[in-house]
């Protein structure tokens, strides 16, 4: 372990992904309750257009997929309330459109290379410090969002009506939690990749909710399933050579199996 | 009488109010008001726009006629949501797994108009331990809500309703699915909250056997407000007869 964080680019890794990964579990446990867990899959795709686009007009790749990611969210809340379409259709949409316009910006840009790839498959053990920085202050936001509207998102989530007869300002907050979670994938890009990071909004939040029997237990345990993950998700992938993305990933439903297998043994006993 | 005027007796005055749903009429020129420490019943068949009446004055649907005074204000500049309380009709569409207890359903509502959460711990635990005993659940407040039977399900839905001390308290048809047993405990309840705590009720229900014991007022819907007034006039005008009997009755299905 020593040896472990005398490495400066391990520390900066374990920091931001943690960081990120307790932010992912956060709205995941309100997306899988409000049945949007796709919502992070379909984005993240978004997010390779604009990975693609930053590389292609050679500004910074995150910020602009920031900036892509907002739009499409924003997107896909407009076609469900506007035009009817249903959730995961728009979601079904924006994403296969967000790869389309990827692939053929990618193939503009004759980017289709280490950088890219990186994006892809996530590459935490070389992150630069400055989006370490960039990725925790991101990620501590978010965190403290959702603390701060912790009720008002439980209600919402909980029973839409009663909370908007409540006088909750329940489209402002629906427009917040989007945005949070537009810029949580983009940072969870930067951890495990586009096409995982999905699993980091989805598995944590979804092995807590085996377990818990109250709200806050949820809000806790898929945190702590986040942290696990990315800790001994990075120590093993340090020790052992392996890919960290997918270590971390691996791990976590891991976790979630343990939990699932807990669970129904207590039904049983 | 025009209720119209400010007068503080006037909680709620709603005014000539329509609403469709696209070509279906619902409600049409429905007026009455709401007054304090009224226990009023709003009664009529199914589809007659009981529910589509009382989202309207909640702010949940925008009328296409009318308008509502809520405590002297017009609805649209209407804030102060914590001195309404509101039991949504059976809640069916509440996700069973859901992982809140109790406590914690009661808690959001007690949140729902309040800023910043930790600044209120201590008037929080009061507040939900009060609410909590007022419908007899203090004992339940660290069970899954999903757990809960239909009944005491709706007992924590009222003590949701009522955290926040609200002046009026909407509720609808909350007794469908409770034994009859429970039902009567369930409107000596709502009795308690009208005369001690001297909250204004206002309850949809199809049960008029129970609203003859309980209730001040009625308002009997069918798209139109066939009636509204006392109880005892209500029983007198043969309205009632006429309701039970099924006469008169606009029926939008086809
Ligand atoms: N979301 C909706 N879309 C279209 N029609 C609706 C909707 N909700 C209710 N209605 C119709 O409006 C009428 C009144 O409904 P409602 O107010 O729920 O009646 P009640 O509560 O008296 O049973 C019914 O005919 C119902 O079919
Ligand atoms: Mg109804």
């Amino acid at each position: 372990m020593e040896a472990f964080l005398s490495y400066g680019f391990l520390q900066r890794a374990l920091l931001a992904g943690i960081f990120v990964a307790i932010a992912c579990a956060l709205l995941g446990v309100f997306l899988i309750l409000r049945r949007d867990a796709m919502i992070g899959h379909g984005l993240a795709h978004v997010t390779f257009a604009g990975v693609a686009l930053g590389l292609f007009l050679e500004i910074i790749p995150l910020a602009v997929a920031l900036v892509v990611a907002v739009i499409a969210a924003l997107g896909i809340m407009k076609l469900k309330e506007k035009a009817g379409v249903y959730g995961d259709t728009a979601i079904a949409i924006f994403s296969s459109v967000g790869l389309a316009l990827g692939i053929l910006l990618a193939t503009l840009a004759q980017s289709f290379n280490v950088d890219l790839f990186s994006y892809l498959f996530g590459d935490i053990l070389a992150i630069e410090s400055s989006e370490v920085w960039l990725s925790i202050g991101l990620a501590a936001i978010v965190v403290f969002m959702v603390i701060l509207n912790y009720h008002k998102f439980m209600y919402m989530t909980f029973d839409f009506e009663a909370a908007k007869a409540s006088g909750i300002k329940v489209g402002r907050l629906d427009l917040l939690l989007t945005l949070l979670t537009a810029v949580t994938i983009v940072l969870g890009m930067k951890v495990v990749g586009i096409l995982l990071v999905s699993a980091l909004v989805v598995i944590p939040a979804a092995a807590g909710l085996q377990l818990a029997s109250n709200f806050k237990q949820a809000i806790i345990l898929s945190s702590l399933i986040a942290f696990v993950s990315v800790l001994f998700g990075l120590i093993l992938a340090f020790y052992l050579d392996f890919p960290a993305s997918g270590t971390i990933v691996i791990l976590s439903f891991l976790l979630f199996g343990l939990f699932f297998i807990f669970k129904r043994g207590k039904r049983i006993f | 009488m025009d209720s119209s005027a400010n007068d503080s007796k006037t909680l709620i005055d709603v005014k000539d109010i329509s609403f469709s749903y696209g070509p279906v009429k619902v409600l049409q020129d429905v007026t009455f008001p709401i007054q304090r420490g009224d226990f009023l019943a709003i009664i009529g068949p199914n589809g007659s726009g009981k529910t589509t009446l009382i989202k309207i004055i909640l702010g949940l649907l925008k009328p296409s006629k009318g308008r509502i005074r809520i405590l002297g204000k017009p609805a649209e500049e209407f804030e102060d949501w914590r001195k309404i309380g509101y039991v949504p009709q059976q809640a069916t569409h509440i996700d069973p797994f859901f992982p809140a207890s109790a406590r914690e359903v009661v808690a959001m509502e007690f949140h729902a108009s309040r800023k910043i959460p930790s600044l209120t711990k201590r008037e929080e635990e009061l507040c939900i331990e009060k609410a909590l005993k007022q419908v007899g659940m203090d004992h339940f407040k660290n069970w899954r809500i999903g757990s809960l039977s239909g009944g005491q399900q709706q007992r924590i839905f009222i003590a949701r309703a009522i955290v926040n001390e609200p002046h009026i308290l909407f509720l609808d048809e909350p007794t469908t699915g409770v034994d009859s047993e429970t039902q009567e405990h369930f409107y000596d309840m709502l009795d308690n909250l009208n005369k001690k705590e001297g909250i204004t009720i206002v309850l949809i229900t199809h049960d008029t056997g129970i609203v003859n014991k309980h209730v001040s007022q009625v308002a009997c819907l069918n798209q139109q407000l066939v009636y509204h007034g006392t109880h005892e006039e209500f029983c007198r005008s043969g309205a009632f007869k006429e309701m039970l009997a099924g006469h008169h009755l606009i029926s939008h299905r086809h």
